[in-house]
């Protein structure tokens, strides 16, 4: 499993949506492609916004559709970064 | 402020800084606003005492910036607190001198002083070096830097503002509330949502802006992989649940989300017309986007409690919203 840290890339506010836009194109989308899994640690991130989240993940609910949560994993995320991760789930589930 | 035109034609703009305006009693002040691109700036102020929100002096720092020091005539300040206004750098931004001695004390704890910030990695640094000087708890660090963060990206993406984006931010020790004013003179909401939605006049596209859903980069209600729609939604969510004002200014434009009761429970409306609020569409033009948001610490939630009630209305929003956009076509 390929495991991806966030907080080098992020600080511990992950607000920089280039940055997240460049994590899911470089890492994300490339292990996904081959069918396997990924985590994303946030070990040490204290929060994250809702379009940093969006820019990491929502392409990827999008173009490989729901299932792929299963394949991963957040690692870390305090109470606030779940609840972002949370809501950018949901709504993008009920989109799609 | 007031437009006049004198006889070698010369478009002149006056600003009197009023005794008091913040997001409560802003109105007057907005509504002696003149129209863009004046070729001089007059201001004058109150002679006793001047008592503005960060959203005033960032109006008039980023009017100033787009005009050279000798387009800006500044009348001599007699209110014993234009000591304040020299602290908070309106002066240096307007480039005249003031004629104000102070001596500077440490800023940390207690105000954020006029900055510029033009791109999204300056914005990064500004985030992290910049708001824990305000010195405030994890709670209420939290919502601050994410309002931040999320208007002045907004600017970055959508406002094509050349002058980047005017911020400032005090603490008011009194009623333990930080206030804040977020200005750009770029192309207006209305400019970026009608290119893609049905948006005819500024009111209508701030109300769509604060829509969930909504972006200005796509038709598609839910956004891009880059945009959402859902960052106004959110500030104004955050202000909403916490019961504080939040003010929106573009075009001839202004909404504000008024103080709720505090006795009535919070329901988070994907229509902003539909929460307590006032609103007008014949306010003087603003080239660009002004918004100013209060953050009151002691009625400040935790900020996952916060989440987990935007989470609960947040894709119900969305929902209704795609429903009452994408109709069957019968021919």
């Amino acid at each position: 499993m390929k495991i991806i840290k966030l907080l080098p890339k992020t600080g511990i506010f992950a607000e920089n949506k280039d940055i997240a836009r460049e994590i899911r194109i470089k890492y994300i989308t490339p292990t996904l492609e081959k069918n396997e899994e990924i985590t994303l640690d946030f070990e040490g991130v204290e929060s994250a916004t809702q379009s940093f989240v969006h820019a990491l993940i929502s392409e990827l609910i999008r173009n490989f559709g729901n299932e792929v949560l299963n394949n991963i994993y957040f690692k870390n995320c305090n109470k606030s970064v779940q609840e972002i991760i949370n809501i950018v789930v949901d709504y993008m589930q009920a989109a799609t | 402020m007031q437009i006049s035109y004198n006889p070698g034609k010369i478009l002149c703009m006056k600003i009197h800084i009023p005794n008091s305006a913040f997001l409560g009693n802003i109105d007057p002040f907005l509504r002696n606003f003149g129209t863009s691109n004046p070729d001089t700036l007059e201001i004058t102020a109150n002679k006793q005492w001047i008592s503005i929100h960060p959203m005033v002096i960032a109006m008039i720092a980023a009017l100033g910036l787009s005009l050279k020091p000798k387009q800006v005539h500044c009348e001599t300040m007699e209110a014993r607190s234009k000591h304040y206004l020299k602290r908070m750098g309106l002066f240096d931004f307007l480039k005249i001198d003031s004629g104000i001695e102070i001596t500077e004390h440490e800023s940390a704890g207690r105000f954020i002083p006029l900055k510029q910030i033009t791109n999204s990695e300056k914005l990064t640094e500004f985030i992290t070096e910049v708001v824990p000087l305000l010195h405030l708890s994890p709670k209420h660090t939290e919502p601050i830097r994410y309002i931040l963060s999320e208007l002045m990206r907004n600017v970055f993406e959508h406002a094509v503002s050349k002058i980047g984006v005017i911020m400032c931010a005090q603490y008011y020790k009194k009623s333990n509330t930080i206030r804040i004013g977020i200005i750009d003179r770029g192309v207006g909401i209305l400019n970026t949502i009608s290119a893609l939605h049905k948006a005819k006049t500024d009111l209508e596209a701030i109300r769509l802006a604060l829509t969930p859903g909504i972006t200005g980069t796509t038709k598609r209600i839910g956004g891009t992989d880059y945009n959402a729609g859902a960052g106004l939604f959110f500030i104004k969510s955050i202000a909403t649940v916490n019961k504080d004002f939040f003010v929106i200014y573009s075009g001839n434009g202004m909404y504000k989300l008024l103080k709720a009761d505090n006795k009535k429970s919070v329901r988070l409306h994907a229509d902003p017309f539909k929460d307590k609020h006032s609103k007008g569409e014949n306010f003087p033009y603003w080239q660009g986007t002004a918004v100013g948001i209060d953050i009151n610490l002691d009625s400040t939630e935790e900020f996952s409690l916060l989440l987990d009630l935007i989470r609960k209305s947040y894709s119900k929003a969305v929902k209704e919203q795609r429903k009452a956009y994408y109709k069957a076509k019968f021919i």
